[in-house]
């Protein structure tokens, strides 16, 4: 046994053990970093009055974001009902009968929308919805965030179906169950909890996007009213208070900020947990 | 490796005996092709299944009898490219121009890996086939459930858990629930392909005991790799090999005075 050359090979094993322990630790670390510091800035402006006041006039101190949390839970509500069934109905077609060129298109097309910068879908919703209208509007905003839903519950949709054993499909088909209750009542309850997951991470994704809102909702500092008038929702109201001059308005930005990652880490760890394999599901 | 094992001799029990040639036919099969897109795998195959009574196919792996029994229950036209031709007759009905769907109750099949439901418990996989075509009865479902389980030996197993998930059980018993799946569509023929292969002995024992049972009330067609298998649970062999059909006939006498060289050959262990 050459002892220096093994000696030689254990150094090298022990060094690019420790980067990669290093690289690891910087992708977590960062998003503590953030959790921290948002939580370290903006605990202070964070109170009950805070979450169900709504915004005070100018020049005035204090107010709350009550219509902006409500303005977000109604326009991400909206746009889930949205894009839940398109996704998932689009991902059954693409996992159970999507052959050929039709098929490639679509699953192309949606790659692509993953990629689509979210403020030219923002731009997209203000020449579909807020154009013809002439008003900005809670659907609006709905219709922009929904857009971006899709392709991402449609992928995911289709990955969990694959991930179904043929032989499961097999089975059902063998009893001399109709195609479609087989898709229906066997192969998507057995993908259903990462459907449902992928759903629910969707949603948590397009909670926190700004840029589409920004042509689209457009903000309220007001309670909004209906489905087709401006509203507030929180990213939209962070981005409004950051870019203000008022160091009042700064605090507030941060402590709306730590509500909405707040929000996001929430749904998150729900859909994960709940994905997490119990008995059957998962293999 | 298999010759460790104590090898059970084959069965040739009075009862077991082959019924007369004129038994009546629960399948034939005329002229069957059947290929993946382009590669032809059978090439006219002729067979006929006879009424209650248990046939086996046995021949070296890629021989096409797999491919052969998915044709009896058309399973075999979901793969994509897939080709079947020439004429499948059940009852008098050709097989290739029923529904498929229709043609599956009458036509049950359990597959080589056991494939219970994930979602479902043990009486809701039994249950599946009745209750995804729309059989609302919950006496008749339970009736029928306690029926086709003690059908596929397993009742005495799960009677106490029947609301259990249908893949906490172990490897034979989950072949055993597909079984009882299979039979609770009351199917006129049910085919097996390799249905041990992924069990142990003593869970193999029991499928082939239940075998025995219910081929007093349907036609059973197994696929096996396992000669002996063959040799106890079977009436008739089928002996195939590159997609053609060498031999057909009583197993005892297949197994004692084959007619052909290649089965022979096959039986005795020279290739394959």
């Amino acid at each position: 046994m050459n002892d220096a050359l093994y000696t030689r090979r254990r150094m090298v094993n022990n060094a690019m053990f420790a980067l990669t322990a290093v690289c690891a630790a910087v992708a977590s670390g960062t998003l503590l970093a953030i959790l921290g510091y948002i939580a370290w800035q903006g605990a202070s402006s964070l109170s009950w009055d805070f979450l169900t006041n709504l915004p005070k006039p100018l020049g005035e101190e204090g107010g709350g974001i009550a219509n902006s949390i409500v303005g977000s839970a109604k326009v991400v509500g909206l746009a889930g009902l949205m894009a839940a069934p398109v996704g998932v109905l689009g991902g059954v077609y693409l996992a159970e009968y999507g052959r050929g060129r039709y098929a490639f298109a679509v699953r192309y097309a949606a790659d692509v929308m993953n990629g689509v910068p979210s403020i030219v879908v923002g731009l997209f919703g203000y020449a579909l919805i807020v154009q013809p209208m002439k008003r900005f509007s809670a659907l609006s905003g709905s219709v922009a965030l929904a857009i971006i839903m899709v392709p991402i519950v449609l992928r995911n949709t289709e990955e969990f179906l694959r991930l179904v054993p043929g032989t499961i499909r097999e089975a059902a088909l063998a009893l001399g169950v109709p195609r479609w209750k087989v898709t229906l009542f066997v192969i998507l309850p057995t993908a259903g909890r990462g459907i449902l997951t992928g759903a629910l991470l969707a949603l948590a994704r397009v909670a926190g996007e700004t840029a589409p809102l920004i042509f689209t909702a457009f903000g309220n500092r007001f309670w909004d009213n209906g489905w087709l008038n401006p509203i507030a929702t929180l990213p939209h109201t962070i981005f409004t208070y950051a870019i203000s001059p008022y160091q009042d308005w700064h605090n507030q930005a941060w402590a709306a900020a730590l509500i909405l990652m707040i929000f996001v880490l929430l749904v998150n760890v729900t859909a994960r947990v709940w994905l997490r394999p119990s008995s059957g599901t998962s293999h | 490796m298999d010759m460790m094992r104590p090898m059970p001799l084959p069965r040739m029990k009075e009862e077991s005996e082959p019924q007369d040639a004129g038994a009546p036919i629960a399948m034939s099969v005329r002229d069957l092709r059947a290929g993946y897109g382009g590669a032809p795998v059978l090439n006219g195959v002729n067979l006929e299944i006879r009424e209650k009574t248990v046939t086996a196919i046995i021949g070296p792996s890629g021989c096409g009898k797999s491919t052969l029994i998915r044709c009896l229950n058309r399973m075999h036209e979901s793969i994509p490219g897939a080709t079947c031709d020439g004429e499948i007759l059940l009852g008098g009905r050709s097989a290739l121009e029923l529904d498929p769907v229709l043609l599956r109750r009458e036509v049950g099949m359990v597959f080589q890996r056991p494939n219970p439901f994930p979602t479902m418990s043990i009486s809701q996989n039994v249950a599946a086939g009745l209750v995804l075509n729309g059989v609302r009865d919950r006496a008749l479902i339970a009736e029928t459930v306690e029926k086709s389980l003690r059908r596929a030996a397993l009742w005495d197993e799960v009677k106490d858990k029947l609301d259990a998930p249908g893949v906490g059980l172990s490897g034979g018993q989950q072949q055993r629930l597909c079984i009882a799946r299979a039979l609770a569509v009351e199917p006129r023929v049910l085919l097996l392909d390799e249905p041990c292969s992924a069990l142990d002995p003593i869970a193999t024992g029991r499928i082939e005991e239940l075998l025995l049972q219910i081929k007093d009330q349907l036609t059973v067609v197994i696929v096996t790799h396992n000669m002996q298998q063959a040799a106890r649970v079977s009436e008739y062999t089928v002996f195939m090999l590159m997609g053609e059909m060498v031999e057909y006939g009583l197993t005892r006498k297949m197994f004692t005075q084959p007619a052909d060289k290649r089965t022979e050959d096959y039986i005795t262990g020279r290739f394959g």
